[in-house]
């Protein structure tokens, strides 16, 4: 579903955030990308959500390789993933039920068929009463869910998670992550970010680790 | 889905877009409100001299048949003289009509209009000369051809002076079209700072709305997705500001006709300002429409694409 090979990036500024990457994600699978702040773990991610593009090697997702992928055809591809934020990233002057409806808005969705999904997709996060809120009147766990309720209102083929958990204390982190593990039973590829290690290593799903833009090891359980 | 579908689905999400764009004025009234006016007036101030104008050349239409020369006559002409020169006169094939007004006529005419009768009593003699009135054939009517009658009728031997009454009329037009010509660079100069202020307006909009266009690129928001609504702004500015300038003008003419009809009023004429237009009131929200659209698309041609995620 994701191939990395031989994946570089380097910034105008010559550094060197990912050195001769090379990793494989398979369809339905869920993994862990760790490593130290500065290891390239959010550089890896802009890749694949074509933010960023690299600069040598080749980035396939979902059967495109993203390195010819023109610029007009971007919005095009995004819909396939699933961004999930560590700050949310939530439109504070709309109301939880429009946040979540966006990318539905965006696809051109009818209006029926909007007001379906993302009632269904709310209900996944169990926040159905809250969709009249604006974000700013919920909690730090539950505007997390909502950023997650929105990443997959649209049923993406991946969803990626740049430190989910990262403002969250343990037990809302579990949480969060309980629901990542649900989107991927239902065979949603999920790629995470993080560096809370305590909870991962709870958890029975591969640690893609990066050090220093390079693979430092490969766990499989 | 069928293609009525796609359309009625494509129509829906334009009304919803515009619908949110009027929202997001609606709930800034103030801010709204100022850029709404000044582009009112920016808007109201060449259109309301653009009236003006056209009520001055149809007067000076109304005028243009009243194309005739005044022969004043030498005081040493006597009246049947002068008659007898009216009679020869209107041989002629360039002169469709002439009127004689001997000089006790214009004393009397003089007399009526000026009020000065009292003053006229005073004097010894009539100072007044006998006058004839000469109506140009219909034909001739370029300042070429005007212009030769009225030198033949001045060589002649009997006569004082030939005086065009065009001349004035020509002069208004003159000025007429001076103004028109001021009117129009006032209206292009105008009509380009409300580009510019529609434009910059909007340009703020997007660097305020920085954050949320970015998030709505990450969901997979195309350039035109993004665009839409800042268009639409646009367009409402227009649209509004081309009512308010409406309004202004409606006003403004409506204060000033009454002095502008007894003004003219004292030079003889029973002319009415036609200030109330309704073609203004589709005109000007047309152009406001134009202008705002264009100013938005300068914007957002200009920016928008280069707020991209980080």
């Amino acid at each position: 579903m994701i191939q990395f090979t031989d994946v570089y990036k380097r910034y105008p500024n010559r550094y060197e955030a990912l050195s001769g990457l090379s990793f494989h994600l398979n369809k339905g699978e869920m993994a862990f990308l760790t490593g130290h702040s500065g290891a390239g773990k959010s550089t890896l991610l802009k890749l694949i959500a074509l933010i960023e593009r690299c600069s040598h090697g080749q980035v396939l997702v979902n059967k495109q390789n993203l390195t010819h992928l023109p610029k007009r055809k971007i919005p095009y591809y995004r819909r396939q993933i699933g961004l999930v934020f560590q700050d949310h990233n939530l439109l504070h002057d709309r109301t939880v039920f429009d946040n979540v409806a966006l990318p539905l808005v965006i696809a051109g969705e009818n209006h029926r068929e909007i007001g379906r999904r993302v009632r269904a997709s709310l209900d996944k996060v169990g926040l159905l009463g809250k969709e009249r809120n604006l974000p700013i009147a919920l909690s730090g766990g539950e505007q997390q869910r909502v950023g997650i309720a929105r990443a997959v209102v649209n049923r993406p083929a991946i969803l990626l998670a740049d430190e989910p958990t990262g403002n969250l204390d343990p037990d809302l982190s579990r949480d969060i992550m309980q629901l990542f593990e649900q989107f991927n039973q239902v065979g949603t590829t999920v790629f995470i970010a993080t560096h809370d290690h305590d909870l991962i290593h709870t958890l029975p799903y591969r640690q893609i680790q990066l050090h220093q833009g390079r693979l430092a090891k490969r766990e499989v359980e | 889905m069928s293609l009525s579908t796609i359309m009625t689905n494509y129509f829906l999400r334009h009304v919803q877009v515009m619908l949110f764009s009027l929202g997001q004025l609606w709930r800034q009234p103030v801010a709204s409100l100022m850029t709404v006016t000044v582009i009112g007036i920016a808007l109201a101030l060449p259109a309301g001299l653009f009236v003006l104008q056209q009520n001055m050349t149809t007067v000076s239409e109304q005028w243009d048949d009243s194309n005739q020369i005044t022969l004043f006559l030498k005081t040493t002409i006597s009246q049947v003289e002068g008659k007898q020169l009216s009679l020869d006169l209107k041989k002629w094939p360039n002169i469709a009509q002439v009127q004689f007004q001997s000089a006790a006529q214009s004393l009397s005419e003089f007399r009526q209009l000026s009020g000065l009768g009292d003053l006229l009593d005073s004097l010894p003699n009539n100072p007044l000369p006998a006058v004839i009135i000469i109506y140009p054939a219909e034909d001739i009517v370029s300042p070429d051809a005007i212009g030769s009658l009225l030198a033949r009728l001045e060589a002649m031997p009997q006569v004082e002076q030939a005086q065009l009454d065009m001349e004035w009329l020509q002069r208004l037009r003159s000025i007429n079209e001076t103004i028109h010509r001021g009117i129009s660079i006032l209206a292009i100069l105008l009509s380009l700072s409300v580009l510019l202020i529609i434009g910059n307006t909007i340009r703020l909009a997007i660097l305020s709305r920085q954050s949320e266009i970015k998030v709505m690129k990450l969901v997979g928001a195309t350039d035109r997705f993004v665009r839409r609504p800042f268009l639409y702004t646009g367009f409402w500015y227009g649209l509004v500001g081309g009512i308010v300038a409406w309004i202004t003008l409606m006003l403004t003419l409506s204060v000033i006709s009454s002095p502008i009809d007894e003004l003219i009023g004292h030079y003889g004429s029973n002319f009415d300002l036609q200030w109330f237009s309704l073609t203004m009131l589709t005109t000007l929200p047309s152009i406001g429409v134009v202008l705002g659209a264009a100013g938005a698309w300068l914007a957002v041609s200009r920016h928008i694409h280069m707020i991209e995620p980080n």
